[in-house]
């Protein structure tokens, strides 16, 4: 591992410090709930207690009557505006405020907007709601039984909990493949509900200037200008009269995609007011509200032959999307991208059918870096290739390390279509294996299950390997789109005359850097020093429109729209060049910063001097109108295909059940490294994410449906106790299609990490049969699983 | 009722209700918005501030208790002349922070931890800033931030 050292700026990429810590680091950051705007209102949401019931009557009179409150909005309020419902990402609908029946504990019931912030949740406890209360539907598998209660009667004609079925690959070929196959190995598992809990919670301002009408929304969006589009949509508000500025956001990790009721329900109060409101919610608002994550119940089969070569794989998945379908996905797409779940191995057939089913949960699905359920879909196939190694009593890095995809063999077509741009697979395993000393880790494995079996040590050793290729950079605007919004994002670049540039996108940070990485990309490009380049996103009324920042796409669609935008002015320039020094435009020559005549460098021209001139009186050639700017909208051919070899390292106490990752080893490969600083520390919170999950985290309930993860209490995070010093390698495997050969990597280690762990906590379990246990592994369930009667996570009923 | 406090030197001096966090009143009232509010079960330490010079949750304090005591928040560590405190200065050196969100509140606790321990092992820094929850960076540059603040060589 590399020091990170005091580092001059690199004129392009390469380590440098990040650009937004001199305003963090001062305390100087600008989050939504830091904005204090004139006359600001505060609002507080009113939740329901019951997973399921009927609401009788809404009685805010009390609340009305309280000397600070200025508005009390209802269903009844909203639908007097046609906005007590809305769409959803999955073109479903979802309540904005309850108006028939509640249909999750935690959703919104009414809103209440008062002078201050205590005083709007005082009027909250006088508001008196009936209820009549429902049977509930909480365990998904149960969720399509006959005499199941049907939870979305507000659909017409609905008369079940169904709500889509999807399936890829090749049945009829996965059924010959394992029909004549040696051995089929079949597990079950659940990838539980869990929640992105960002630190900052979500949150807007709304600001609807009663004179000009125009709607100002601050707001902890990932996508600002999709908001704006679906406000205008939502609320019949003229889109250039809406401006959302997404400031300064405290995390996202894909909760921060959708939109929620409390945002509309702000704008309302901003409308019945005159004043601008804040809505800020509460961790367990955030926890029990919006978007959870995961929640896949399947069911894996992995075919082979006698002596590993694997030869397909199936599966079948129960998807519970909670009470309205608000999954944040490509409209082709309604289980996402799980469609990779094929893995990182040369395998000759596949086959999946996803289920998606209602439930009286919060909506979500798509979050927490899962690149569009590729959590799920490598989860699977990486704890699969682990059963398969139990089964055959064989070595899972070694089965692994047979059954990769060879550098030679990409691109490559899976077997349920995903063209995968470029990989060394075998080299990145090796990798990682050399740098746990993997074989010197079995020696000591091997000793430790000696003493263990004598009674002489009481602490598991297990060694954990996943290998993972992602899929990020949605995508090409032919597939994939977003309410019917293509998934193309834009790019503007202006060079002002005395040489320093604007950056303009429509990409996000929650905290990735683009601030800096995007300017060094513009640095590398052309030659002007990232310091000189300002970063501007996050307001729809300045940014070029795209979709914004999650799937781990800003690198792969809005940094390849930068790349371009970039070599756009250097084309420009070279025009303005060429007029300067009175030569033809292919005399020049590039280098980095400047025009040059080839064969004498000494007459040239720098980028800053090109600007000033293309702001001159200097004339110019036939066609070129002058100034240094350039735009783009990026449509990218294909995805990008980042990959990793993990393994993981942990000790684990037999008497008491406990976890302790003793070592953890990333190796990853996202192309060209814009800024390995930056992406180091991507690829740490990523992996603590993975702790979390594998270990701690859930988002259970019980038979009533009450939420058993709604705080920090029970829904635990990882601290800096839980998590080891983590140990990076790199490979460098270009994008061969992407402007720069980068790939993106955000969510690579999320992706990638959970299976490593769960694979090492199973291969400590070995000695006791344990074949496969669901995450997470608490001490508890880890000490059920070694006296085989393991646990159900996610629901409090057994 | 009315409360008198020192906040980074300054004397704020407001009329609050007697319900009125800490937390609140520094963001609200003394309009100093680096403390953060990231949960409301006082699990994640973002609103870490220094009570009469020890680490406290302001999200756990009432305004009124800190009546006549002397506040420091992320604003008051920077000098006159805007030079970055040392551990402010390695949070950045080591990438220590990605959103920022948690930042204040965990530098806060640094500073109070290397006032106890100047010359902590990276296990004592875990540890020690094991009430401050951080959802981005995986702590392991933060550990590395206050090992080089603490002016000891990082060894990664």
């Amino acid at each position: 591992m590399t020091a990170i050292e005091k580092h001059p700026t690199p004129m392009g990429f390469g380590r440098m410090h990040r650009k937004e810590d001199v305003r963090f680091l001062r305390g100087h950051g600008n989050y939504v709930d830091d904005i204090v705007l004139p006359g600001m209102l505060h609002g507080a949401v009113l939740r329901s207690p019951h997973a399921h019931a009927k609401i009788l009557s809404v009685d805010t009179s009390a609340a009305q009557a309280h000397p600070k409150v200025r508005a009390v909005i209802t269903g009844e309020t909203l639908a007097g505006l046609d906005l007590a419902w809305m769409p959803t990402l999955s073109h479903d609908v979802q309540a904005v405020l309850a108006t028939d029946k509640v249909r999750f504990q935690g959703q919104e019931v009414a809103f209440v907007v008062a002078e201050d912030r205590y005083s709007a949740r005082d009027a909250l406890e006088l508001i008196d709601v009936e209820y009549e209360p429902l049977p509930p539907v909480v365990d998904a598998r149960h969720a399509l039984d006959e005499d199941a209660p049907v939870i979305r009667d507000d659909l017409e004609g609905r008369t079940d909990n169904h709500i889509f079925d999807w399936e890829a690959g090749d049945r009829a070929r996965t059924e010959e493949v394992f029909a004549a196959a040696d051995v089929v190995a079949a597990a079950d598992m659940i990838y539980p509900r869990v929640h992105p809990a960002p630190m900052e919670t979500c949150g807007a301002v709304a600001d609807l200037d009663p004179v000009t009408g125009k709607l100002t929304m601050y707001t902890t969006t990932q996508a600002p200008h999709a908001h704006r589009t679906v406000y205008a949509l939502v609320a019949g508000l003229p889109e250039h009269r809406i401006r959302v500025v997404s400031p300064d956001i405290g995390g996202g990790f894909g909760n921060k995609v959708g939109i929620y009721p409390g945002y509309v329900c702000a704008i309302v109060g901003s409308i019945l007011t005159g004043k601008p409101v804040k809505w800020m919610e509460d961790r367990s608002e955030n926890l029990m509200s919006t978007s959870f994550a995961r929640d896949y119940h399947m069911h894996g089969e992995i075919a082979s032959t006698k002596d590993g070569k694997i030869l397909g794989i199936r599966v079948k998945v129960l998807a519970d999307h909670g009470a309205f379908n608000g999954t944040a996905q490509p409209s082709k797409f309604p289980a996402g991208f799980f469609g990779v779940f094929t893995g990182s191995y040369d395998i000759e057939a596949a086959h999946c059918e996803v289920t998606g089913v209602y439930t009286n949960k919060a909506p979500g699905g798509v979050a927490y870096a899962c690149s569009f359920r590729i959590t799920e879909a490598v989860y699977l196939v990486e704890r699969m290739v682990d059963v398969l190694a139990y089964d055959l009593g064989v070595d899972p890095a070694h089965l692994r390390m047979r059954n990769l995809l060879r550098a030679e063999q990409f691109p490559y077509l899976t077997k349920t279509g995903w063209e995968y741009d470029s990989g060394d697979y075998p080299r990145a395993l090796r990798m990682a294996m050399d740098m746990v000393d993997y074989d010197e880790l079995r020696a000591e494995q091997a000793q430790r299950r000696e003493l263990n079996a004598n009674g002489e040590s009481g602490d598991l050793l297990g060694i954990g390997v996943a290998f993972f290729t992602e899929a990020v950079g949605a995508g090409p605007r032919k597939h994939m789109d977003i309410l019917g919004l293509g998934m193309a994002d834009g790019a503007e670049l202006r060079v002002h005359p005395t040489g320093k540039a604007v950056l303009r996108l429509s990409c996000q940070s929650q905290g990735q850097g683009h601030e800096t990485t995007f300017a060094q990309i513009v640095a590398e490009e052309l030659g002007i020093p990232p310091d000189d380049i300002d970063v501007v996103h996050g307001d729809t009324d300045q940014t070029p429109f795209g979709l914004g920042t999650y799937g781990s796409r800003s690198t792969p669609v809005s940094g390849a729209a930068t790349a371009v935008v970039a070599r756009r002015v250097r084309e420009r320039a070279r025009l303005v060049a060429s007029a300067m020094l009175e030569v033809s435009p292919d005399d020049l020559e590039w280098e980095k910063g400047r025009w040059f005549v080839k064969g004498d460098p000494e007459a040239g021209r720098s980028i800053q001097d090109i600007a000033m001139a293309a702001h001159s009186s200097l004339e110019l050639p036939e066609g070129v109108e002058g100034h240094l700017d350039a735009t783009c909208v990026y449509n990218p051919p294909n995805l990008t295909y980042p990959f990793g070899a993990y393994i993981c390292v942990v000790e684990v106490d037999a008497g008491t059940g406990q976890v302790r990752v003793r070592q953890f080893v990333a190796v990853d490969d996202c192309g060209v490294r814009i800024n390995p600083m930056i992406v180091e520390g991507q690829i740490h919170g990523g992996l603590a994410e993975g702790v979390g999950m594998a270990l701690m985290q859930v988002m259970a309930f019980d038979e009533d449906g009450n939420h058993l993860g709604g705080s920090f209490m029970d829904y635990l995070l990882p601290t800096s106790m839980e998590c080891p010093s983590w140990q990076l390698g790199e490979t460098v495997t270009p994008s061969p299609h992407h402007p720069i050969g980068a790939k993106g990597i955000g969510e690579s280690a999320t992706v990638g990490s959970p299976a490593a762990v769960v694979n090492a906590v199973l291969d400590a379990l070995k000695p006791y049969g344990v074949r496969h246990a669901d995450m997470p592994l608490t001490p508890a369930a880890v000490w059920r699983a070694m006296q085989g009667r393991p646990l159900r996570p996610d629901l409090a009923i057994t | 009722m009315k409360v008198t406090i020192e906040v980074n030197g300054r004397t704020v001096s407001e009329e609050v209700e007697d319900r009125t966090l800490l937390v609140h009143f520094l963001r609200e009232t003394a309009g100093l918005t680096a403390t953060n509010i990231g949960c409301d079960t006082t699990s994640c330490g973002a609103c870490t501030v220094l009570l009469d010079g020890e680490s406290v949750k302001s999200c756990t304090v009432l305004a009124a208790q800190a009546d006549g005591h002397q506040v420091t928040t992320l604003e008051g560590l920077t000098g006159e002349d805007g030079e970055l405190h040392p551990v402010q200065r390695a949070f950045r050196e080591q990438h220590g922070l990605q959103c920022g969100f948690c930042t204040p509140g965990m530098i806060m606790a640094s500073v109070s931890l290397l006032k106890h321990n100047p010359k902590p092992t990276r296990d004592e820094v875990r540890v020690g800033l094991e009430g401050n929850l951080c959802r981005c960076t995986g702590y392991h540059n933060i550990v590395s931030a206050v090992i080089d603040a603490s002016g000891q060589e990082v060894d990664r």
